[in-house]
């Protein structure tokens, strides 16, 4: 039987996996892109499975927005990873380094 | 869905038709003359809506459900957020005809984020809380990315994109926890629940992902790194624009989410707020003491800011969050004074953001340089100016709620931010300097600008009748 444990277990993972994919990667910016997207379905598993288990449709709901708008973020981000590129030349989370901070 | 829940978000409606209604216009008449009848325009809507939001019948109503709520609390931040965005909005016009940046999107993506702020002020519960935020920082990240053939420019916003993510993200997952703790996203459900249920792992767990969301937002250590960088890398009407309205949106967000929701449970964040504002107050003092940016230093002095007002969220009292409140609205009004000025600082025709060239400024231009040294001691909190009261409410509120050791810690932190100001107003009168600034300015900013120093030594008197409507907010968020 799966209990809400397991389902919390792995959308813990998986935003455990996000944050560092984040913090430690050091080669290319789509990976972050790609990191801050397993942060979001990581978040749209937690909402689905309390939904299920509280037995209460606000969850799905949320998580149906959270897609929508997940869609939106990455469409900015590589509108900006696009422009970013043609002023450098390069796509490395080393060469974001013009400004130090 | 009544007419009478239309009514009430009548405002935010008219500012979301026009949105629309302009993009789609202007992307088919793209021209100059466009340009600037939509940046005019929105202008012009923006002060309406703030108009409209203080006249609105509709007040203390909740509508959809709750999950909207206009009380004097959201009033008194929408009103406030509305205009200091309109009057951002006027002092970027000549930067952006100077780099041709004058498009029509961007007034457009600014009143765009300024209705997300507008949402998120007056959420009732968490899914319109994080559609509110995300409105808002979708526009901002491409808002600091306009100037898109600027490495710098392009680079703060690839950096805003990705720490600003990461924060909703947080948020997100914060949102979850509470909502499978509790059982409901409503504010006043979750309040309900934590009285009865008492306070869970969940919710805790919940509520330091929440807050770390929003400190991020506002810019609070240690969730500041990325405000350094996309102050000085973002066009400087963008920055001055991040530095006022999304700072009043994100002290709105923390103030109600924290006591909407969670304010049965005082003591438990009160320790979280009291650290985020320990460690803003000095960072923000002790870092700006080597900056040779001017915006990277008003990053800084933002980050201070932010920290000073977090005592007033601490306490968690009326009295401290009209002082909040109060704070934020000075703080607001010196900012954009300051960004007036920063926006004209150029020699031949080059803008610079160098501190050092501003040395004998006072030879270029004694009363801008006047005007100025008002506004960096109301910065700095030195009475008897506007700063100071806004200062000296936050450590009395402090001090009645028994955290006399933060307000003390307020007053040295305040002390070594009063440095870095100081040696701005030393350099423009005792300065060695090669190159003089130009010092012209165009009307609109000086008065702006003149009228933001007046505003300062104005404020002593009766801290323009703030006092009354921010008791009223707040009390209005407390019950």
């Amino acid at each position: 039987m799966i209990e809400i444990q397991h389902f919390l277990a792995l959308s813990s993972m998986l935003f455990l996996i996000g944050v560092f994919g984040i913090f430690l990667n050091r080669k290319n910016v789509i990976i972050l892109l790609m990191s801050i997207e397993v942060i979001l379905l990581a978040v749209n598993i937690n909402f689905v499975s309390f939904s299920y288990f509280l037995g209460d449709l606000t969850g799905q709901v949320f998580t149906l927005f959270i897609l929508t708008v997940a869609a939106a973020e990455a469409a900015i981000g590589l509108a900006i990873l696009v422009c970013f590129f043609r002023n450098k030349g390069s796509i490395a989370v080393e060469d974001v380094n013009v400004m130090k901070g | 869905m009544t007419h009478l829940d239309v009514l009430t978000i009548g405002p935010e409606l008219l500012l979301v038709i026009f949105c629309l209604i302009s993009l789609l216009v202007a992307s088919f008449y793209d021209s100059i003359n466009a340009s600037n009848l939509v940046f005019f325009s929105t202008i012009g809507l923006l002060i309406l809506v703030a108009f409209l939001i203080y006249i609105s019948p509709y007040k203390m109503m909740p509508a959809f459900g709750g999950a909207f709520v206009r009380d004097s609390f959201a009033q008194y931040f929408q009103i406030t957020i509305l205009l200091s965005v309109a009057a951002l909005l006027i002092l970027s016009k000549e930067y952006l005809v100077k780099y041709q940046l004058l498009k029509f999107e961007y007034p457009i993506l600014v009143a765009f984020s300024t209705l997300g702020m507008l949402i998120v002020v007056s959420s009732g519960n968490l899914l319109v809380l994080y559609l509110g935020i995300e409105i808002q920082s979708l526009s901002l990240y491409v808002i600091a990315t306009f100037r898109r053939n600027n490495l710098k420019s392009t680079e703060a916003g690839l950096k805003y994109f990705v720490l600003g993510s990461l924060s909703s993200g947080l948020m997100l997952f914060g949102s979850s926890l509470i909502y499978g703790s509790t059982g409901s996203i409503e504010f006043k459900e979750i309040y309900a629940a934590i009285n009865s249920g008492g306070f869970l792992l969940g919710i805790m767990a919940g509520l330091v992902f929440l807050i770390s969301g929003m400190a991020f937002k506002a810019s609070a250590v240690p969730f500041h790194m990325w405000t350094p960088d996309v102050y000085e890398g973002s066009p400087t009407p963008v920055t001055g624009f991040f530095a006022t309205a999304p700072k009043l949106a994100a002290m709105a967000i923390l103030l109600r989410v924290l006591f909407d929701c969670f304010g049965s449970a005082v003591e438990s964040w009160q320790q979280v707020i009291i650290i985020l504002s320990f460690c803003s107050m000095f960072l923000g003092s002790i870092a700006a003491i080597g900056q040779k940016n001017i915006k990277r230093l008003m990053a800084f002095s933002s980050i201070g800011h932010v920290g000073f007002a977090l005592i007033g969220v601490a306490c968690a009292t009326e009295e401290g969050i009209a002082a909040v409140l109060i704070y934020m609205v000075i703080y607001v009004i010196m900012n954009v004074g300051v960004f007036a000025f920063i926006l004209n600082m150029e020699r031949e025709g080059v803008a610079v953001t160098n501190i050092e060239s501003l040395a004998m400024y006072s030879d270029v231009s004694p009363g801008q340089a006047f005007f100025l040294a008002i506004l960096l001691f109301s910065l700095a909190g030195i009475p008897p100016l506007a700063g100071f009261f806004a200062k000296f409410y936050i450590f009395s509120a402090a001090i009645d709620s028994g955290l006399i050791w933060l307000a003390i810690s307020g007053g040295i932190a305040s002390v070594v931010a009063a440095f870095y100001y100081l040696r701005i107003v030393y350099l423009m009168y005792f300065g060695e300097s090669k190159e003089l600034l130009t010092g012209s300015m165009p009307v609109t900013h000086w008065i702006l600008f003149v009228g933001a120093a007046l505003l300062m030594l104005v404020g002593t008197v009766n801290l323009y009748g703030l006092d009354g409507p921010a008791k009223v907010a707040a009390f209005s968020l407390l019950n």
